[in-house]
């Protein structure tokens, strides 16, 4: 593996460079905004070449804006935890005068008229927009590897991916370009690079974040979260996009936006989720995930099984709502410029086109008893605990998966255990919980109760105490 | 209209716009629509439900 790429440049130490560890360094004037900036630029010069995230840099706006929240901060406006810090933006959202790809040439004539409203909620908050990321065309796609700007490549190891939709976004991060990135996730396009990247990744109950000015896949199915360092860094970034802007400035420069008395985990309940959800499973991962079972059962947490009876249908559902959501929005660009789309992503939107409408309705009445179930499973559990991908990042270029005795197609395993929520609409977070032998990293997931995202954080926060980096359990 | 049939009809057109790369996509489809379909959640005009009902 090119590994040392993160050791050698500083950003590999568990817990380096959070929003909140900058942000009270800003306040206490250690650094500026401008050389948070800098550097971000400067590791983009740098390692960018190679790792392909980024599709358009935009390095003098983001110097400008830097220096504009130095300006603020020294005549004592103060916007918030979020200030001076640069983040990277999935090039899936409106930035006003700047063109949105989706990283398709079917865009390439676009530029957008307006902000999105979460990137006004970002410029309200005093955010720096270092670039715009890399990703799966049209984020339909899991690994990056069908981009019209060429594939993303995992910091840590340049032949695998960095996982996807939101790949670029999750190397971006990783790899010290920016301190955290905003993603879309339709079947797990934040949570399965946060995973395969080692990040913490966030995706909200259903509308908790506002999706406009963002190319849609699946307007039922779509979500926007943060990808970041640590859970109280995607906790600040929740509440600036959710718009509790006056939380959001009161936690400035604290050490964590989550109450410490939220973080005991005794007496907690969760419910591993069985059968399916198990059924296809790395074996590291499969030995990871059980030891951190033990050590939140050692942390004085009440963990058992549970079984949701039409887990099975979960791919099925998903493939109905997804495909004919995606195929109604590309139908007209899919007639007129077929070849504009990478063949893969093409192919998979034309399946679409011949579902049938009776089809579409049974899935969404599946949809409906799986969101039953799932709010079953949670009503005497504080949360759900998975693995969040089933396998390591995966290699470039190779379309299956050995697991066990058996051949699986990556993209089915790497959506396999984070589609569900995106059909139920509950709150989901992975947060790193260890590596593989080889170094890569293992993401451990968290389901929460529909509309209780803050409460879902606070329980990652205090699982994060125990598991995150450095707790090898 | 029946899996097998709805099959039939999306290979014939496809391969007709010159899309025959569809063909193992679209039979990979129709295994999820028949799953999809034998899930138990589905009822009908008789009043049953499609729990126990062999794939058509």
């Amino acid at each position: 593996m090119s590994t040392g790429r993160r050791d050698a440049d500083g950003a590999a130490q568990p817990g380096a460079r959070t929003i909140a560890v900058t942000a009270a360094a800003l306040r206490r004037g250690e650094t500026s905004s401008l050389a948070l900036t800098e550097e971000c630029l400067r590791r983009i010069a740098q390692w960018d070449r190679s790792i392909n995230s980024f599709i358009t840099v935009l390095g003098e706006q983001a110097l400008a804006q830097a220096a504009a929240a130095d300006r603020e901060l020294a005549n004592g406006h103060d916007r918030g935890p979020l200030h001076g810090i640069p983040f990277s933006l999935k090039d899936i959202f409106d930035v006003r005068g700047t063109a949105t790809t989706a990283a398709s040439r079917i865009r390439s004539d676009h530029v957008a008229a307006e902000d999105a409203p979460i990137v006004a909620r970002l410029r309200q908050a005093g955010v720096v927009l270092i670039g715009k990321t890399n990703l799966h065309e049209f984020a339909l796609g899991t690994t990056n590897e069908e981009s019209a700007f060429g594939p993303v490549h995992h910091p840590l190891d340049e032949t695998r991916s960095p996982g996807g939709s939101s790949g670029g976004s999750a190397a971006s991060v990783l790899a010290g370009m920016a301190y955290a990135s905003i993603g879309t996730d339709t079947g797990g396009s934040v949570r399965i690079p946060a995973a395969a990247c080692g990040l913490v990744g966030l995706k909200p109950s259903f509308g908790e974040i506002s999706t406009n000015g963002a190319v849609p896949l699946s307007t039922t199915l779509d979500h926007v979260g943060p990808l970041c360092r640590s859970v109280d860094d995607a906790c600040m970034v929740f509440r600036v996009l959710t718009g509790a802007s006056a939380f959001a400035r009161a936690t400035a420069g604290q050490e964590s936006p989550v109450h410490k008395e939220w973080r005991d985990l005794r007496g907690k309940r969760f419910g591993v989720l069985a059968e399916y959800f198990t059924a296809v499973l790395d074996s590291q991962i499969a030995q990871r995930f059980d030891q951190v079972c033990t050590l939140l059962t050692r942390a004085g947490a009440a963990v058992d099984e549970v079984r949701l009876p039409h887990a099975a249908d979960i791919p099925p559902v998903y493939l109905h709502i997804v495909l004919a959501e995606a195929a109604a929005y590309h139908a007209a660009s899919l007639d007129s410029r077929a070849d504009a789309y990478t063949e893969g992503v093409r192919m998979r939107l034309e399946m679409g086109r011949y579902l049938l409408a009776e089809d579409y309705v049974r899935a969404l009445r599946g949809r409906d008893v799986l969101t039953e179930e799932v709010n079953a499973a949670l009503r005497s559990r504080d949360a759900l605990l998975l693995p969040t991908l089933a396998i390591a990042a995966p290699k470039l270029g190779v379309p299956t998966v050995r697991i066990g005795s058996s051949d699986e197609p990556v993209r089915n395993v790497m959506l396999r255990l984070t589609q569900l929520f995106n059909i139920t609409g509950h709150p989901a977070i992975t947060l790193p919980c260890g590596t593989t032998p080889d170094g890569l990293p293992i993401g451990l997931q968290l389901v929460g109760a529909a509309g209780h995202t803050t409460d879902l954080l606070a329980i990652a926060r205090a699982i994060e105490d125990q598991v995150g980096p450095g707790k090898s359990g | 209209m029946t899996v097998k049939l709805w099959l039939e009809h999306a290979v014939q057109d496809a391969e007709r716009r010159g899309l025959a790369q569809l063909k193992p996509l679209l039979e990979a489809l129709a295994r999820s629509t028949a799953a999809l379909r034998m899930a138990d959640w589905n009822d009908d005009a008789t009043g049953g439900t499609t729990a126990g009902r062999k794939p058509a």
